[in-house]
């Protein structure tokens, strides 16, 4: 196994959630849950820890990692963007706002951008069809958008 | 909730919330308490009303004026207006697209006059994070009913008379379910509700998990005394922090309560519930799938049989409905078989809930009667289609549904109506479609989400689906041939025959009924090389009308790369071979002078 890098305090903290849940393997999924939400992401040597403490292979804490579109092994931008991709957000043209945020940070969907500012993602339904397309930043949800909105929306977060 | 005279209800649901009505719950509770009436009017945050397409939607009561896109500015006006003067604010009431009057009520409203509310009967009514208002509209009232007055066996048959059919996709018959579950013994045994709502452009679980969560808790306990289960799970997207903590709220109420835990209602029975989160895999919206994620496993399906009934979570035998038929539920205790069945057609009985998206002018979450035209559903409650545009097509169904189109407008929507017309009812999502749209991007779209999702087991779906999308793919490149059409087909129908779960098999959907309704537009992209819609980019071409174009230079200005030349006051024309097919000339031009051939 590959030396672990991390520092101590984080190994605690992935020890603490490991504990909480009793180091039980069928609690895998809830323990990667809390931890992607203490560290924002799930790094090899993160999972290796995980997987030491609920006594099980790294593989397959790996294989559950990867499974799950939820858990990711990127760190997220501090701004991370979402385009809804839901149908009814694609029928009202979220690929085109989709297409203006690539353009505009020049980065594609999963990548985050050179000053860590802003990453792009797409999801699949928030919900909110009635907004239709909906791009969320953060928590903060943005609806009704044409693609030139996306010029003010990255400005309201490049101060 | 006898010390208030009025109650103002403010829609908290996802679409709302996202259009500030939280700072309207602040703003007229702040006004209320700057006029000393916080005691005599309540703000109440409740779950959706449904009608989205309007919202932010804030409510009085008691005389049910309806108030629309309300902004948190207006919360002054209405209680200045409304509570203090009696007088409506006019401005915020809903028009009527037909005559151009003022409604009021929402039961006039075309929106609502077709609905039936059952699985949402409370969505709107109530603060979903107050047991006792549910309480105070019949809540727990059918658990009282099963617990004092039903054996295990009496609650089974009743759900069993009244027809009612798994609101997840499938639709199995609930009664029938239950029964073979409460039939296999053994020590422990589970109540599971599946609200891993993954359908894209389907938020009808959501709604009702934030709207009303004691219905889903009530129907699960009953759920576990007819099958003789202690244990009730929900396993529920992560994506959905609002329904997690309204649910997470409404378990600790009803455990306080008694209503949850060991001995309720003093009648021996005991049951609890707990939560278990998805992290976003499709596929886990299969039972089996399902069971395996909350072992703490990837979320792979396995053959059936064994089915969950016999051998479930942990092995154990396992019932597992999803959130819509749990609400179902409550309300069949209560009100007995023979009503429920009445509603509904020879063989799908009830209500069904529908998530109203797309090119459609009323978008929302309506609930209407089994039975009830599409026509009904888009022209009356949606009020048609947007900006008077033609209707092509309707998806039901989800990527595991099809595309209905206008020969199929007077079909009643039932389970089986659907299937024949080579849908499906799916979850209840259904994203209407005008002219725009092209029907050979939108199974590409759906075929993506497939290949996505997969989750690799078996071959037909893993691999079988990325071929399907390469051809489509290919289509809309303007490179397909007629042999990809019949190759499309037969493939389609491979992995239907050979997949192993019920998402693979139905997954080659999108693709069979576009191309049994939409035949003559697959041709036309292979053989005319045209999307008529114009949505395939490699398929159009821009071109400048030499006689409309002034030469104002404004399209070569926003071209982002450089593709149109000409001199000012001159017309200009595209260099084809630079050209993105962005559009974004077409947008800036004023004079109407280019065009997509």
């Amino acid at each position: 196994m590959a030396t672990i890098k991390l520092s101590e305090s984080k190994i605690k903290t992935i020890k603490d959630i490991c504990k909480s849940f009793d180091n039980k393997s069928g609690e895998v999924i809830n323990v990667l849950h809390q931890v992607q939400g203490a560290f924002g992401y799930l790094p090899a040597e993160v999972q290796e820890v995980v997987a030491m403490e609920l006594n099980m292979p790294v593989a397959q804490v790996y294989g559950i990692v990867s499974f799950y579109s939820f858990f990711t092994m990127q760190p997220k931008g501090e701004h991370p963007i979402s385009i809804c991709l839901g149908t009814a957000c694609y029928v009202r043209g979220a690929e085109k706002v989709l297409d203006e945020f690539k353009r505009q940070l020049n980065i594609n969907v999963g990548e985050t951008t050179k000053d860590g500012k802003f990453s792009l993602n797409c999801l699949r339904c928030v919900g909110a069809c009635g907004l239709a397309p909906v791009v969320m930043v953060g928590d903060k949800v943005y609806g009704r958008l044409t693609p030139d909105n996306v010029k003010d929306i990255i400005a309201e977060y490049n101060n | 909730m006898a010390k208030y005279k009025m109650h103002v209800l403010v829609c908290g649901g996802t679409g709302c919330k996202a259009s500030q009505s939280a700072q309207i719950v602040d703003n007229l509770k702040a006004v209320l308490a700057e006029k000393g009436m916080q005691d005599e009017v309540q703000v109440i945050t409740t779950g959706c009303f449904g009608f989205c397409e309007k919202g932010p939607i804030v409510k009085m009561m008691p005389d049910n004026t309806f108030y629309t896109q309300v902004t948190p500015e207006d919360a002054r006006t209405i209680v200045e207006e409304h509570i203090i003067k009696g007088r409506k604010v006019t401005n915020l009431l809903y028009t009527d697209p037909e005559n151009n009057e003022h409604v009021s009520d929402s039961k006039h409203m075309g929106f609502y006059k077709k609905q039936i509310r059952i699985a949402l009967r409370n969505c709107g009514f109530i603060d979903p994070e107050n047991i006792d208002e549910s309480i105070s509209r019949g809540g727990y009232e059918a658990l009282g009913k099963c617990l004092t007055e039903m054996k295990p066996e009496d609650v089974i048959q009743e759900i069993k008379l009244s027809g009612l059919r798994g609101r997840g996709g499938g639709g199995f018959p609930t009664g029938l379910k239950w029964e073979i579950a409460s039939k296999n013994h053994a020590d422990q045994k589970y109540v599971v509700c599946n609200a891993d709502e993954g359908d894209p452009g389907a938020f009808m679980d959501r709604s009702i998990m934030e709207g009303d969560p004691h219905s889903i808790i009530e129907a699960m306990a009953i759920c576990g005394y007819a099958i003789g289960a202690t244990k009730g799970l929900v396993y529920i997207r992560a994506e959905y922090p609002l329904a997690i903590d309204r649910l997470q709220i409404a378990i600790r109420q009803a455990r306080e309560y008694g209503l949850l835990g060991q001995d309720i209602m003093g009648s021996g029975f005991d049951f609890d519930i707990e939560l278990r989160y998805g992290a976003g895999a499709f596929v886990c919206g299969e039972e089996t799938a399902l069971i395996h994620s909350m072992e703490g496993k990837r979320g792979e399906p396995t053959f059936k049989p064994p089915f969950p009934a016999v051998s479930g979570y942990l092995g154990k035998p396992t019932n597992v409905n999803n959130v819509e038929t749990f609400a179902n539920i409550p309300v069949i205790i209560t009100k007995g078989a023979d009503w429920f069945n009445k509603i509904g057609t020879e063989k799908s009985k009830g209500t069904k809930v529908f998530a109203l998206a797309g090119q459609i002018n009323n978008v929302g979450l309506i609930e209407v009667p089994m039975g009830i035209t599409l026509r009904e559903v888009i022209y009356e409650i949606g009020g048609g289609i947007k900006d008077g545009k033609e209707f092509k097509a309707v998806q039901t169904g989800g990527p595991s549904g099809g595309c209905l189109t206008k020969k199929h407008l007077d079909t009643p929507i039932d389970y089986d109506n659907l299937i024949a017309a080579g849908s499906m009812m799916g979850s209840g999502g259904m994203v209407v479609m005008d002219e725009t749209s092209c029907m050979v991007s939108i199974a590409k779209f759906y075929l993506e989400f497939t290949c996505e999702e997969s989750c690799g087991k078996c071959t037909p779906c893993r691999i079988g689906n990325k071929r399907l999308c390469e051809m489509l793919t290919k289509i809309s490149k303007g490179n397909g041939t007629m042999e990809d059409l019949y190759e499309l087909r037969n493939l389609a129908a491979v992995i239907k025959d050979t997949a192993l779960c019920g998402l693979g098999q139905t997954s080659p959907n999108p693709v069979l009924s576009t191309l049994d309704n939409f035949w003559d537009e697959y041709v036309e992209h292979v053989v005319d090389k045209k999307c008529r819609a114009g949505v395939c980019k490699s398929l159009m071409s821009y071109e400048i009308d030499q006689n409309k174009c002034v030469g104002c230079t404004a399209c070569a200005r926003n071209c982002p790369v450089g593709a149109i030349k000409g001199e000012k006051k001159m017309p200009h024309t595209i260099d084809l071979a630079v050209c993105i097919k962005c559009g974004a000339c077409i947008e800036r031009c004023k004079f109407g002078a280019i065009s997509i051939k």
